[in-house]
């Protein structure tokens, strides 16, 4: 049942003289979690980008397949990607509103359903039914994502106040607030120790089987990634280097190459050293 | 936390009074004055001792407040402080409340109660902070919801002044017809101002709204046959209530004062517009406070907090700055039609940058997003300073010593607090 949901094609980002990306092509299927992996400066955040409309593409084709209809990604503003096509992100630097309440920053995400809901805040000013209604539904799944990440006691308060580790989860639920057909997460794990790594695991777990949202992963963990990756591309100075299961990704000599340099002696230490410090 | 220890205040005092002593002897105590056969020293020993007492028992009693102080303080959780602050807020907009509509009464009952005679005087002050309120209500919607650092305001303001005034003059329609007209005008700026600057942020955007305002204001300083230039426009209609105009009498049907069979007082005029200006400010504030829980609201908010996770959620950036923009303008186009219509005269005289200033000064030093602070804020910059015009030379310097105290003590405003828009497990806020 391998179904495409996002298809990156020769995808090429140049900064002036600077190829950042270099022609990387790789699928990402529906109920899968894909993960994106290299070396720091790999280019990694920089697909990540593209795929989000940060940056527009210099050459290639990103191509969402939507319910109904097939997006193309490199086409579309920033907003409307996540408006329309269902691509939902979170960031390397954690970007949440912190001055605004835990359950506000997932109605934020709600944005555009309640936009509509509210007759584009006309009907909301005279507080019409509908409308309130439609807020009540996004409190709902507001409370929904929060008892998933464990955050419902700490609903009402600002969200910088959170621990980092919370904070990372809320953006995730923020992510998926939008309801979205595929979720980008730019290194989740970053600065979470291993107790909340494995919950985070069981979180895009759920997200991928329960919700059957796509989930691309961007990591450095490299025991969470071979843990939970269905699939993994490998990148180094732009390019992609090896592509596939976890298992062939550990043991294939370039991915070894790219991360530990090519030492000779070191290889069969090295490819227990990447694959398993589970 | 403990009980005060006494003993031990009192024996640190009492150091500190040897302290003092030590240095008041020498100090004080032993004076030189010149005498006849040459310096003479002068034993003040009763002078030190009554000195160093005064030590003692000052830090005795400074100490004992701090710590009762601390005390209370430092155990306060963030949320209580919050509760309090809300508490506290409510109760100043109530009570603020309260006092703004009885204003008119009360200055009308302690007049003839001979306590003074300046009812008019002190009406003008309240319609002048009222419409300062109102404007301060109007951009905190741009600088306090949407992040929007609007150096520029008083264009609209402007705008809304010169639209009612150029529209009631040519067309003859009501003041009622011509508010709005001047509202959607001004919000029509607000849109123009917005579209080249939807990409600036911060100080590039404060520049870009400065430039503006200033342009505005040339223009209709230039623009003579339209606007008369420096010269202004005089003869703005007066506003009547509800069609019975505000004077003696009239060559058209009856008058305000004949309608109600009262004696003819000019003061009636300065009531209303009073009341109506307390009105349009009590608009501005619902709406503000409706619109902040509204998606539109919590998108204004979550733009000033982070745009670039706005843009990743799929929130439009475009419409919701211009949104900010013109509705904050709009507001200001009303208080600027008001303003028209209660001057009678204006010119650009009235729309310098000191007024953007002021306006913004007085948001940032109520606390952004805070609607009481606003209050207080233009009940004491402007109310303050009209208050203090006796004292002429010292009222800017007041001010703006007011301003870096505000600053150094409260940097995020006298009453910053903010309220979740929709809570989970909390309780369900009241009113302002």
């Amino acid at each position: 049942m391998s179904e495409p949901l996002l298809t990156v094609e020769h995808l090429t980002m140049r900064f002036g003289g600077l190829i950042a990306v270099n022609d990387v092509s790789f699928i990402a299927e529906k109920r899968r979690i894909t993960s994106i992996i290299g070396p720091n400066g790999a280019g990694k955040t920089t697909v990540f980008n593209c795929l989000t409309g940060f940056y527009k593409p210099t050459v290639g084709r990103l191509v969402l397949a939507g319910a109904d209809k097939e997006y193309y990604l490199e086409r579309m503003d920033d907003f409307r990607i996540g408006q329309v096509a269902g691509v939902a992100r979170t960031f390397q630097n954690i970007r949440l509103f912190p001055a605004m309440s835990v359950l506000e920053n997932l109605l934020v995400a709600q944005h555009n359903k309640l936009m509509r809901a509210s007759g584009w805040s006309v009907l909301g000013l005279f507080g019409v039914p509908s409308y309130r209604r439609a807020e009540g539904d996004a409190v709902e799944l507001g409370r929904y994502w929060l008892e998933k990440i464990n955050l419902i006691d700490r609903a009402d308060e600002p969200a910088g106040d959170l621990p980092y580790g919370d904070q990372r989860r809320l953006e995730i639920a923020r992510a998926m607030c939008t309801e979205p057909q595929i979720l980008c997460l730019d290194e989740p794990a970053a600065g979470l120790n291993p107790r909340e790594t494995a919950d985070l695991n069981g979180l895009l777990r759920f997200i991928r089987d329960d919700r059957g949202v796509g989930v691309l992963l961007i990591e450095h963990d490299m025991s969470m990634v071979m843990e939970i990756s269905d699939h993994i591309v490998v990148l180094d100075y732009g390019q992609k280097i090896a592509e596939g299961d976890p298992e062939s990704v550990r043991s294939n000599p370039d991915v070894i190459r790219a991360y530990l340099g090519d030492d000779e002696e070191n290889d069969d230490i090295d490819a227990e050293a990447i694959g398993d410090r589970q | 936390m403990a009980a005060i220890d006494y003993p031990q205040q009192a024996k640190e005092s009492l150091l500190a009074g040897i302290v003092a002593l030590a240095l008041t002897v020498p100090m004080m105590g032993l004076r030189t004055t010149s005498g006849q056969d040459g310096m003479v020293i002068d034993i003040r020993m009763g002078d030190a001792a009554l000195t160093a007492l005064g030590v003692a028992v000052g830090h005795f009693v400074i100490s004992l407040i701090r710590q009762a102080l601390q005390q209370r303080s430092p155990k306060e959780t963030k949320t209580e402080k919050s509760a309090r602050l809300k508490s506290v807020a409510i109760w100043i907009g109530w009570a603020s409340f309260a006092f703004a509509l009885t204003l008119p009464v009360t200055l009308n009952l302690t007049e003839n109660l001979g306590l003074h005679d300046k009812t008019r005087y002190y009406l003008d002050i309240g319609i002048l902070v009222l419409t300062y309120v109102m404007l301060g209500w109007g951009l905190n919607i741009v600088v306090g919801l949407a992040g929007l650092l609007d150096l520029g305001y008083v264009a609209f303001y402007a705008v809304g002044a010169y639209s009612y005034a150029l529209i009631a003059a040519h067309f003859g329609w009501s003041f009622w017809v011509c508010l709005p007209l001047a509202g959607l005008f001004a919000a029509f700026f607000g849109v123009i101002l917005g579209f080249p600057v939807l990409r600036l942020r911060g100080d590039y955007l404060a520049i870009v709204t400065l430039g503006f305002g200033e342009i505005v204001r040339v223009v209709l300083l230039n623009w003579y046959q339209f606007t008369g230039g420096p010269d202004g426009l005089s003869r703005i209609p007066r506003p009547d209530f509800f069609g019975l105009p505000f004077k003696r009498s009239s060559s058209e049907g009856e008058t305000f004062h004949q309608f109600f069979g009262l004696d003819y007082s000019s003061i009636h005029r300065i009531i209303f517009l009073y009341y109506l200006i307390f009105i349009l400010a009590l608009i501005t504030n619902a709406f503000t406070l409706r619109i902040r829980k509204l998606p539109v609201g919590r998108a204004w908010e979550a733009l000033r907090e982070d745009e670039i996770a706005c843009r990743s959620l799929g929130l439009n950036p475009t419409n919701t700055k211009l949104t900010a923009f013109a509705i904050g303008a709009m507001f200001g186009g009303f208080a600027g039609a008001f303003f028209a219509t209660r001057q009678g005269f204006i010119s650009p005289e009235s729309f310098t940058f000191i007024e953007s200033a002021v306006i913004l000064a007085i948001v940032v030093l109520g606390g952004m997003g805070s609607q009481i602070g606003v209050v207080i804020a233009a009940a004491v910059l402007i109310g303050g300073t009209e208050m203090f015009r006796g004292l002429e030379e010292f009222r800017m310097l007041a001010f703006g010593m007011a301003m870096v105290a505000i600053m150094v003590w409260k940097p995020r405003g006298l009453l910053a607090n903010r309220e979740p828009t929709v809570t989970l497990n909390g309780d369900k806020e009241a009113k302002p």
